[in-house]
C-alpha cells in the first residue's frame, strides 16, 4: 500500500496539476467550498420565504424543497449534466455542472436547518423588537438570524463534511475530483484495487475526521468566547 | 413522452431500486441492533469496536464504500469464490452489503441518542421493582427508545432509498441506472429523467407516510415516561 | 390618552376579553389586576396590537390603533412595553440593547445616541453594566434594562405585563423603584401587576379583572380598604394570604 502512496500521491493530491486542471482531493476541496458557499445564500433565502407571512411564497419555496429532497443527488446530478446543455445550449463542464447539482441539493437540505433554527428562537425576541417599533425585515436581520444562525452552525459544519462526501459522486461524471483519481490509479495498477481503495478509504476518512473534530473545537471555542463576553 | 417499452424498463429498474432497499435496510437494521447489544455490553475493546465502525462509515462516502466492496474486498476471497460471486449478480450483493453497513452506522447512531434520551429514572423504577438488567432493557428501555427513534430512523430508510442510485456506478441495474441507458438511446432527456424523478418521489413520499403511519401507532402519548 | 372602547377579543371559541372599555389619561398610572386567567395581560397586549382584537375600537394619542392605514411601526415607537420575560437580545451587549431602536429606527449614530443610553441606564442604576451580555445578568438587572431599552425612544406611554412576576423575590424590589420612579416623574403607565405595595404606592387607579370583565374600577385606597365586588373581595383575601 505504502508503494502506492509514494508512487501516485501526486495524482491523488492535486491531479494532473501542474500538466493539466486541478484535480484529486485539492479538487474535491474546491467543489466543497464552493458548493457551501453558494448554497449558503440560497439556503437562507428559502428559509426566510418558507417562514414568511407570504403563503404563495412560501408553499412554494416548500414545494421546492420537498421536491428536491425526494431526489437521489445522483439524479440531480444527471438532470444538470444532460439537462442543462440541452436548455441553455452551452456545454457545461462537469465542475459546474457538479457545483450546481451540490448547491442545489445542499441549499434544500441547509434550509430546512436554518428553518428550524428560526422557529425556534422564542417569540418574545420578535415581539419584543416589534413593540419597539422595528419592522419585520429589519427584525429578521439585527434580532432572529443572528441568533438563529449561531445556533444553527454546528449544523452547518456537518454539512461541510456531507458535501466533501458528496462530491465523490463526480466519479459518475468524469470529474476529476479524489474518488475519479483514485478509479485511475486503480487502472494503471490493475493488481492491487483493495490496496487502491484502501488508500481512498483512509484518505477520506482522515480529512473527514479531522475536519469534524477541528470544527467541533472551533465551534465550542465560539461558543466559550460568547459565553463568557 | 416515453413508450410503454420505455416505461416498462424504467418500472424494472424502479424494482430492482425497491429490492435493493428493502435487503439492506434489513440488513443495516439487525446490524445496528447487533451494534448496540455490543456497545451495551461495556467492555472497553467492544465500545472501541463500534465507535470505529461508526466514525469509519460517518466519514466515507457511500460511493467510495461501494466501489471498495466490488473492487477491492474480493480480492480477499480465495479465486474460485470469487469467480463464483461475479457470475452470480455479485453487484447487487455487494452494493447491498456496502449500503447496508453504511446504513447501520447512523441507524446505531439514531439508537443510541434515543436510548439516552430515556431518563435514568425509568431505569431506577424497574431495577426497584426487582427486574433483572435485561428484563430492563428489554421490555422499559429499549422499546421506548426504539419509538423514540422512529422519525429519525424514518428519515435514514429515506436516505437509504435515495443511496441505492449509488450503486449504478457499479453495474447495479436499478432506476437511475436504467434511466441513463434510455436517455442515452433515445436523447429523450426530459421524458426519461422527469419520469424517473417522479418515481423516485412517489417512492419517497410512499416511504414517508408509512413512516409517519408507524410513528403515529408507536408514538408514546404525553411524552417518554418524564413525570 | 389611550381608550379602550368596548373592546372584545375571542380565542377561538373563548370570549377572553368582553366589552372592555377603560380611559386613561395623560400622567395617569393605572394597575390591572385580578386572577389569573382573567384577561389582563391579554388586554394589555391589545393595546400594541401584539394580539388583535375582534370587535370594539382602542385609540392611542387620538390614533385608532386597528385603522386600515395606521402605521403600526410608527404607532408602536410612541409606546414601550416591558414584558414578563424582558426578552433582551442576548445577542448584544447592554449597551446595544439600549441603542438597539435609536439607532436602527431613528437612524441616529451610535456616538449621538450613546449619551442618552447611558443615561437611562444610570437611570435604572445600570451604568457600569454597559458591556455586559444578558446572560450575564440577574433577573432584576436584565427586566431593568429591558425597561432602559423600552425608555430608549422616549415614548410618552409605557406598558407593564406583570413585570416583576418571573424575579426572584429578593429582586423585585429593584425593578418596583425604577418604576416608582417613572410614576413620580409623570409617565403615563399602566401595569398588569401582582405587587399591590406598588399600586397602592403610586397608582392613580386600580382596575380589577376577571373573566374578561372590568369588573371595578376605583382609587387604590378604596380598593385595598372596602372592594365593592365579592370577586374583587375574595381575589383580596387570596393575595394578601400569600403575603
Amino acid at each position: 500500500m505504502l508503494e502506492i502512496l509514494h508512487d501516485f500521491w501526486p495524482t491523488l493530491l492535486v491531479g494532473q496539476y501542474p500538466n493539466g486542471p486541478l484535480g484529486g482531493l485539492a479538487l474535491t476541496l474546491i467543489l466543497a467550498i464552493c458548493g457551501l458557499a453558494l448554497s449558503l445564500p440560497l439556503a437562507l433565502l428559502l428559509a426566510l420565504a418558507r417562514v414568511s407571512s407570504i403563503r404563495p411564497l412560501a408553499l412554494f419555496a416548500s414545494g421546492l424543497v420537498q421536491i428536491v429532497r425526494s431526489m437521489p443527488l445522483l439524479m440531480l446530478i444527471f438532470w444538470a449534466y444532460f439537462a442543462v446543455p440541452k436548455l441553455t445550449g452551452y456545454s457545461v463542464s462537469g465542475f459546474t455542472t457538479l457545483v450546481c447539482a451540490l448547491v442545489i441539493y445542499e441549499s434544500a437540505y441547509l434550509s430546512e436547518v436554518i428553518r428550524s433554527g428560526i422557529e425556534a428562537i422564542p417569540k418574545g425576541q420578535i415581539e419584543a423588537s416589534r413593540s419597539l417599533g422595528v419592522g419585520y425585515w429589519t427584525t429578521m436581520r439585527r434580532v432572529v438570524l443572528p441568533q438563529a444562525m449561531l445556533n444553527v452552525l454546528p449544523s452547518m459544519t456537518s454539512q461541510f463534511i456531507s458535501t466533501i462526501k458528496e462530491t465523490s459522486l463526480g466519479y459518475v461524471i468524469s470529474v476529476n475530483e479524489l474518488t475519479f483519481a483514485a478509479n485511475q490509479v486503480n487502472n494503471l495498477v490493475l493488481t492491487k484495487p483493495l490496496q487502491v481503495f484502501g488508500i481512498l478509504a483512509i484518505i477520506y476518512f482522515v480529512v473527514c475526521f479531522t475536519l469534524s473534530r477541528g470544527l467541533y473545537w472551533l465551534d465550542f471555542r465560539v461558543r466559550r468566547a460568547r459565553a463568557m463576553a | 413522452m416515453l413508450d410503454a417499452a420505455q416505461l416498462h424498463q424504467l418500472w424494472q429498474g424502479m424494482v430492482t431500486t425497491i429490492q435493493l432497499f428493502l435487503v439492506a435496510w434489513t440488513m443495516a437494521f439487525t446490524i445496528a441492533i447487533l451494534l448496540t447489544v455490543i456497545r451495551a455490553t461495556n467492555v472497553r475493546v467492544a465500545r472501541w469496536f463500534v465507535d470505529i465502525y461508526v466514525e469509519y462509515h460517518r466519514n466515507v462516502p457511500l460511493l467510495v464504500q461501494v466501489l471498495f466492496w466490488y473492487f477491492g474486498m474480493p480480492e480477499l476471497l480465495p479465486e474460485g469464490f470469487r469467480t463464483w460471486l461475479y457470475q452470480h449478480n455479485a453487484e447487487l450483493s455487494l452494493a447491498a452489503i456496502a449500503l447496508a453497513l453504511g446504513s447501520a452506522a447512523y441507524i446505531a447512531e439514531d439508537i443510541r441518542s434515543g436510548l439516552r434520551a430515556i431518563p435514568t429514572t425509568q431505569f431506577e423504577a424497574t431495577r426497584a421493582l426487582g427486574a433483572s438488567y435485561i428484563q430492563c432493557m428489554r421490555h422499559i428501555i429499549v422499546p421506548q427508545a426504539l419509538r423514540i427513534s422512529i422519525p429519525p430512523l424514518v428519515g435514514r430508510a429515506l436516505l437509504l432509498f435515495k443511496n441505492t442510485s449509488v450503486a449504478m456506478a457499479i453495474g447495479v441495474v436499478e432506476l437511475t441506472y436504467q434511466a441513463r441507458e434510455i436517455e442515452n438511446e433515445t436523447y429523450r432527456t426530459f421524458a426519461t429523467f422527469g419520469a424517473a424523478t417522479l418515481m423516485y418521489i412517489a417512492g419517497s413520499f410512499l416511504l414517508l407516510f408509512v413512516g409517519s403511519r408507524i410513528a403515529a401507532r408507536y408514538r408514546i402519548a404525553g411524552g417518554s415516561g418524564r413525570a | 390618552m389611550i381608550k379602550l372602547d368596548k373592546v372584545n377579543k375571542w380565542y377561538g371559541p373563548h370570549h377572553v376579553l368582553r366589552d372592555v372599555d377603560l380611559t386613561i389619561a395623560q400622567g395617569e398610572v393605572v394597575v390591572v389586576c385580578g386572577p389569573s386567567g382573567s384577561g389582563k395581560s391579554t388586554l394589555i397586549r391589545t393595546i400594541n396590537r401584539l394580539e388583535p382584537i375582534e370587535k370594539g375600537a382602542i385609540t392611542v394619542n387620538g390614533q385608532d390603533v386597528y385603522a386600515k392605514n395606521v402605521n403600526l411601526n410608527t404607532l408602536r415607537q410612541g409606546i414601550g412595553f416591558v414584558f414578563q420575560s424582558f426578552n433582551l437580545f442576548p445577542h448584544m451587549t447592554v449597551l446595544d440593547n439600549v441603542l438597539f431602536a435609536p439607532t436602527t429606527i431613528q437612524k441616529r449614530s451610535r456616538k449621538e445616541a450613546t449619551g442618552e443610553a447611558m443615561q437611562l441606564l444610570e437611570r435604572v442604576g445600570l451604568a457600569e453594566k454597559v458591556g455586559a451580555y444578558p446572560g450575564n445578568l440577574s433577573g432584576g438587572q436584565q427586566q431593568r434594562v429591558a425597561i432602559a431599552r423600552a425608555l430608549a425612544l422616549k415614548p410618552p406611554i409605557m406598558l407593564f405585563d406583570e413585570p416583576t412576576s418571573a424575579l426572584d423575590p429578593e429582586m423585585v424590589g429593584e425593578v418596583l423603584q425604577v418604576m416608582k420612579s417613572l410614576a413620580r416623574d409623570g409617565m403615563t403607565m399602566v401595569c398588569v401587576t401582582h405587587e399591590m405595595g406598588f399600586a397602592r404606592d403610586v397608582s392613580d387607579r386600580v382596575v380589577f379583572m376577571d373573566a374578561g370583565e372590568i369588573l371595578e374600577e376605583t382609587t387604590p385606597e378604596q380598593f385595598f380598604t372596602a372592594p365593592a365586588h365579592p370577586r374583587a373581595q375574595r381575589f383580596l383575601a387570596d393575595i394578601l394570604h400569600k403575603a
